[in-house]
């Protein structure tokens, strides 16, 4: 078993207690809450007859459902009374809610690190499978379901198994255009979709140290995609950097003081055990696009698609299925798959960094006549200092839809579906049959300068083809438009 | 409160087989069908893309076929139910009929959430589970035998191995899996393990008054 992790010690510190079924018991350091999957937990707490225990660790958004173009109330059908319904629930209870109004909404895995409420060694729970983005910051963090978002509210704690820990490491330099995105598509292209199952991932190595936070979060992001529970990266200076430019610190470097030594105490030790660890060479990536119906089925933009008949056994049905779904030929590369759909978005990739590097690429262009192409940043805030940088002009002026935070497309729980068997280039997580709202749907996964690329070609390119491009200042040429 | 709990140390009823690696929970139940409030009427949304077009005509689905009307033993390939963590997944399967789901592995989130609605997630050989699969599609009234307390799967003259998580098993069987009171029994316990935490002694989630709530709050 794994000794002296960054896991261990941070489980340690938030167990309460062994259940009687050999799980244990552990604190929630901050519990986050959306509209879609807490209005019946709130609902068997009334049942009950409980109170929410520590509305104090708890905060909510709306991001799922929420529209992403136009935000008046009451919002269509189901959407309102969902929003209705969390607004009652955090009212009752007495919880902070980053409602559209206060300028502080966005997807919940955005939020919280932004707003400095995600920190290291802290347990952070969510009733979504994302959640592992918070481990971004060194901090355990869980999706969970809507009976255990019940314990949660009621308890304050989670029942939850001790899982092993796998070292991920990744070593050498990221190549041109080759991202965090790239670097967890190709873990989970080798271990598999499954193969994080009965594990938490620790990521390590050059590569990973040399990410910003937000690079990280994207990798941790998707985490559940390769199966395991978790997934974190040791806190280090970039993190308590970025931490103390966040609200919960920019007013009081004295408190930023008083934590940052229990930051550092609970990074994995020098001489820590795990159970298991992987190497992965960062030097030899290129960029990723998943060819299939899995985020485990990618692959290099150069490289050719798989066939099936040399894939494991297990893996050639799923392979046969999903290239007849998605309409590739094993032997061919993705470069030159023609798209319908560009979305920029997502918790794995709608951060200010993301519309940043796309942007460069977009600088100048324009979206190919029959691209559909939208931005939905991560965050209101993100959008309002991306708009501070004019990068909202750089995306319409190209002809991209800039749109309100929400998950959008992402799931299709808005309005931002695919229609009919269109084709996206994602910068979201999941390329599932039916995710983006249409079962005929087809979602390649990619970096976000890989989506702006594709959305300015018309098809699956190679982003180092593009040049990148200045970007405005946003004091200098259109200061009218500023104003 | 106290709320009486049961045990779910045996399942049995006739099978439905779904085959197939990585069915997501997005496949389970899509997305739409999660503008809800309540997990009430989910069961019929449970596959509901794999078993109609969008002229909502039937497809070949197992669970459109009459003959598995009525089946509770749901059995699966391997790592099902990942993707999104929504336990409208789960919830869609029971309220449909399934009592109890065996494959080959399961996402943990899923299995996760399965327990905390008393549906054992139970494992077998890949072997024996597509030989399980071949014997329900064709004998679809005999009834499968899900042993939770012993870990094994019964049909016909067969027994196979079969695993069950510890923890799961222990739930299940001693009637603490649905953990909202026994989580609660240990309130001061909780009240000491968060004083204890730095972050929670300076008041760091919410406002700066929070650290000293969490004992009112029991």
């Amino acid at each position: 078993m794994s000794e002296r992790t960054l896991y261990d010690k941070v489980w340690d510190r938030h167990k309460v207690t062994e259940l009687p079924t050999g799980q244990d018991q552990l604190f929630v350091g901050l519990h986050l809450v959306h509209e879609v999957t807490s209005p019946q937990a709130f609902g068997m707490l009334r049942e009950r007859d409980l109170d929410v225990a520590y509305p104090e660790r708890t905060h909510a958004t709306v991001d799922h459902i929420v529209p992403t173009a136009d935000r008046d109330r009451p919002y269509e059908g189901a959407a309102e009374e969902m929003m209705a319904e969390l607004e009652e629930n955090v009212r009752e209870a007495g919880i902070d809610f980053s409602h559209p109004d206060t300028g502080n909404q966005g997807i919940v895995h955005v939020i919280g690190p932004e707003q400095g409420l995600t920190q290291p060694g802290m347990t952070v729970v969510c009733g979504d499978s994302h959640t592992s983005t918070h481990g971004a910051f060194g901090a355990l963090a869980f999706g969970i379901g809507t009976s255990q978002i019940r314990d949660v509210l009621a308890t304050g704690t989670v029942a939850m198994e001790k899982k092993k820990v796998r070292r991920i490491r990744v070593t050498g330099e990221l190549g041109d255009c080759v991202e965090a995105k790239d670097v967890i598509l190709q873990i989970i292209r080798e271990l598999g979709t499954d193969g994080g199952v009965g594990y938490v991932y620790e990521y390590a190595g050059e590569a990973i140290e040399s990410l910003d936070v937000e690079g990280r979060m994207s990798i941790c992001n998707m985490s559940i995609e390769g199966g395991a529970r978790a997934g974190y990266v040791n806190p280090d200076e970039t993190t308590f950097e970025w931490l103390r430019e966040t609200d919960a610190f920019r007013d009081d470097p004295e408190k930023f003081e008083r934590l940052k030594p229990y930051w550092e105490s609970i990074a994995s030790d020098d001489d820590a055990q795990f159970d298991d660890e992987v190497v992965i060479d960062g030097d030899a990536l290129e960029p990723m696009v998943t060819w299939g119906t899995t985020p485990g089925q990618g692959v290099g933009i150069t490289e050719p698609i798989p066939d099936p008949a040399d894939l494991p056994e297990d893996k050639r049905d799923t392979a046969r299925r999903a290239q007849e779904h998605m309409g590739v030929e094993p032997g061919e590369t993705m470069a030159g798959y023609p798209i319908d759909v560009a979305f920029l978005g997502s918790c794995t990739n709608a951060r200010l960094p993301d519309l940043r590097r796309a942007a460069r690429l977009v600088a100048g262009r324009e979206v190919h006549d029959d691209v559909r192409a939208m931005v939905v940043p991560g965050s209101q805030r993100v959008a309002s200092a991306a708009e501070a940088e004019g990068l909202d002009d750089v995306f319409r002026e190209a002809g991209f839809d800039w749109r309100e935070a929400g998950c959008s497309m992402c799931l299709g729980m808005n309005d931002d579906q695919l229609e009919g068997d269109e084709a996206s280039a994602s910068s979201s997580n999941r390329n599932f049959v039916g995710r983006q709202g249409s079962k005929e749907g087809r979602t390649v996964l990619m970096n976000p300068r890989m989506v702006a690329a594709a959305a300015i070609r018309g098809e699956v390119t190679d982003a180092r083809e593009l040049d990148e491009r200045e970007l405005p200042q946003p004091d200098a040429a259109d200061s009218e438009v500023q104003a | 409160m106290t709320k009486e709990i049961e045990t779910v140390e045996h399942v049995s009823g006739s099978g439905i087989p779904v085959r197939g690696n990585d069915v997501d929970t997005d496949q389970i139940i899509p997305a739409r069908f999660l503008k809800v409030v309540t997990f009430d009427g989910l069961g019929e949304f449970a596959f509901f893309d794999q078993r109609f077009d969008d002229e909502d005509e039937p497809k070949d689905h197992p669970f459109n076929e009459d003959r598995f009307r009525d089946a509770s033993v749901l059995v699966v390939n391997s790592n099902f139910g990942c993707g999104s963590s929504r336990e409208h997944a789960p919830q869609a399967l029971k309220r449909w009929g399934i009592d109890a789901i065996v494959g080959e592995s399961f996402a943990e989130i899923f299995a996760g959430n399965c327990l905390a609605l008393g549906v054992p997630t139970v494992t077998a050989s890949q072997e024996d589970i597509e030989t399980l699969q071949s014997y329900v599609e064709d004998h679809p009234d005999a009834e499968i035998s899900v042993d939770v307390a012993t870990e094994s799967v019964s049909y016909d003259d067969t027994e196979i191995d079969a695993t069950v998580d510890d923890a799961q098993r222990k739930a299940l069987v001693e009637g603490v899996w649905d953990t909202t009171a026994l989580l609660k029994s240990n309130a001061e316990a909780v009240a000491r393990t968060a004083a204890d935490l730095p972050y929670v002694a300076a008041g760091t989630a919410g406002d700066a008054d929070a650290a000293g709530d969490g004992e009112e709050a029991e």
